[in-house]
């Protein structure tokens, strides 16, 4: 009971300080898995930086500048988004990536706290430019695995990967 | 009347549906790829048309010839993830989704375990998580069997099964009765990941000590010092020796020894010797009247 009552809406991240002011954020605690409880300061973190994560991830697409990565990522992630960002300078794109909504469910917290594994259902826009010509832009609904291990003073994201809903 | 209404309903309701066809038709996808397999896009009409793949994971661009297939050779995407597809013409463009899954075979493991060292006999003191990706690193959703071994160096195995569930499982283990170090083993198929947890022994069990005149002292002398599992506690642990006396107190703390701690202390008439070592407390000797 106590888990689904964990269920929190937007307003209760926002007064604990979450950036991504402009989108909505449920979280679910209830499918949380794994020996260690996850304490409330931990969840409000981990969440905090998960979402920060996609506005640094915005920001590299939007600039072409892989750096932004460097403070919210960490791993394979950083890697794959890095080459992401190469590939589309030098193809002469940028992508905007807007998120609208983030769906949070809490899936498990290693045993030995060096992880933490969600799933997001994310509503974002993804909006495509070519040379500066507006190319598209596409309303995204999808479901990301998302892994996240502590760093020195946050979580990281280490695995973020869409998986067919 | 009715004849006009129905012929303009069924013209428009014909003119909707090529049209809806002719949106689909031009551009075919597959909705969904296996992680690095090769695939082609299929466009209408004729000309020529860049077609992208944009996803956080890869960005692909390509120009293609309208009216053809384009083909994408075996490796070209291999990121697991959710990629919009759009192809730009001069007519305007057109926007598809194509999923990219990991494939299904392990590759590696990132195993988390610990801790790297603890004592022996400790119940669920072990701690071990999994995380199973495919070649390209992407990780692998779909359930699996991951076994988890702890060998001791004698040979013996505890064995556990755990499901992965979204690409994760974990496991608990108790350290064993036997110091040294164990190899911990996290396996999915062929594919495993080694970690090495040293058992040390844990508190000494049993303490006692014996105490023999040496003039006008006392020598005194412990059995050799053993954890409860009977694992002999490391040389440098410290034990104290503490004596009570008419008059007064003296406290000795000695490193053990080849498993043994030694010490001389004043051969005091009624005398109360007592021995321990951290939170474990030894036999008491009375000395003289």
């Amino acid at each position: 009971m106590l888990r689904y009552s964990a269920l929190i809406c937007a307003s209760i991240i926002l007064a604990s300080g979450v950036v991504s002011a402009q989108s909505d954020v449920t979280v679910d605690t209830s499918q949380l898995k794994g020996p260690r409880p996850l304490e409330e300061e931990t969840k409000a973190a981990a969440i905090r930086d998960y979402l920060e994560s996609w506005q640094a991830m915005d920001e590299a697409f939007q600039r072409d500048q892989p750096g932004r990565l460097d403070e919210d990522f960490i791993g394979t992630a950083k890697e794959k988004l890095a080459e992401a960002v190469d590939e589309q300078t030098k193809a002469g794109i940028h992508t905007l990536y807007q998120d609208r909504a983030h769906h949070i469910q809490f899936l498990f917290y290693s045993p030995e706290g060096l992880s933490i594994e969600l799933i997001d259902d994310a509503d974002y826009d993804v909006q495509v430019f070519d040379h500066d010509k507006a190319i598209s832009k596409v309303p995204v609904s999808a479901r990301y695995i998302v892994v996240l291990t502590p760093a020195e003073v946050r979580w990281k994201v280490r695995v973020m990967q869409a998986s067919s809903q | 009347m009715k004849k006009t209404l129905t012929l303009l309903f069924g013209g428009l309701f014909l003119a909707l549906t090529l049209g809806a066809h002719a949106q689909d038709d031009a551009l075919t996808v597959p909705s969904s790829i296996v992680a690095g397999s090769a695939f082609s896009v299929q466009s209408a009409g004729s000309g020529e048309g860049t077609l992208y793949i944009v996803g956080p994971d890869q960005v692909l661009k390509r120009t293609v010839q309208l009216g053809t297939p384009t083909y994408f050779t075996a490796g070209s995407v291999y990121n697991a993830g959710h990629y919009i597809v759009i192809l730009a013409q001069a007519s305007g463009t057109t926007t598809r989704t194509l999923d990219v899954t990991p494939v299904s075979a392990p590759s590696s493991l990132s195993f988390l375990a610990k801790p790297s060292r603890l004592p022996v006999g400790l119940h669920d003191g072990i701690t071990g998580a999994v995380y199973v990706f495919d070649v390209y690193h992407n990780l692998i959703f779909a359930p699996a069997s991951v076994s988890f071994e702890l060998s001791t160096p004698s040979g013996a195995v505890q064995k556990q099964l755990a499901a992965t569930r979204a690409g994760a499982a974990w496991t608990e283990m108790d350290s064993t009765s036997q110091q040294g170090n164990s190899k911990f083993v996290a396996r999915d198929g062929d594919v495993s990941s080694t970690a090495v947890i040293r058992q040390v022994p844990g508190d000494p069990c049993d303490l006692k000590m014996s105490a023999t005149p040496a003039g006008q002292l006392l020598d005194l002398h412990t059995d050799p010092v053993r954890d409860c599992s009977g694992n002999a506690v490391p040389d440098g642990t410290i034990v104290t020796f503490t004596e009570n006396f008419p008059g007064g107190q003296s406290t000795v703390d000695v490193p053990l020894k080849r498993d043994i701690a030694e010490v001389k202390m004043p051969a005091h008439d009624g005398a109360t010797i007592s021995v321990a070592s951290g939170v474990v407390l030894g036999n008491q000797i009375r000395w003289g009247k």
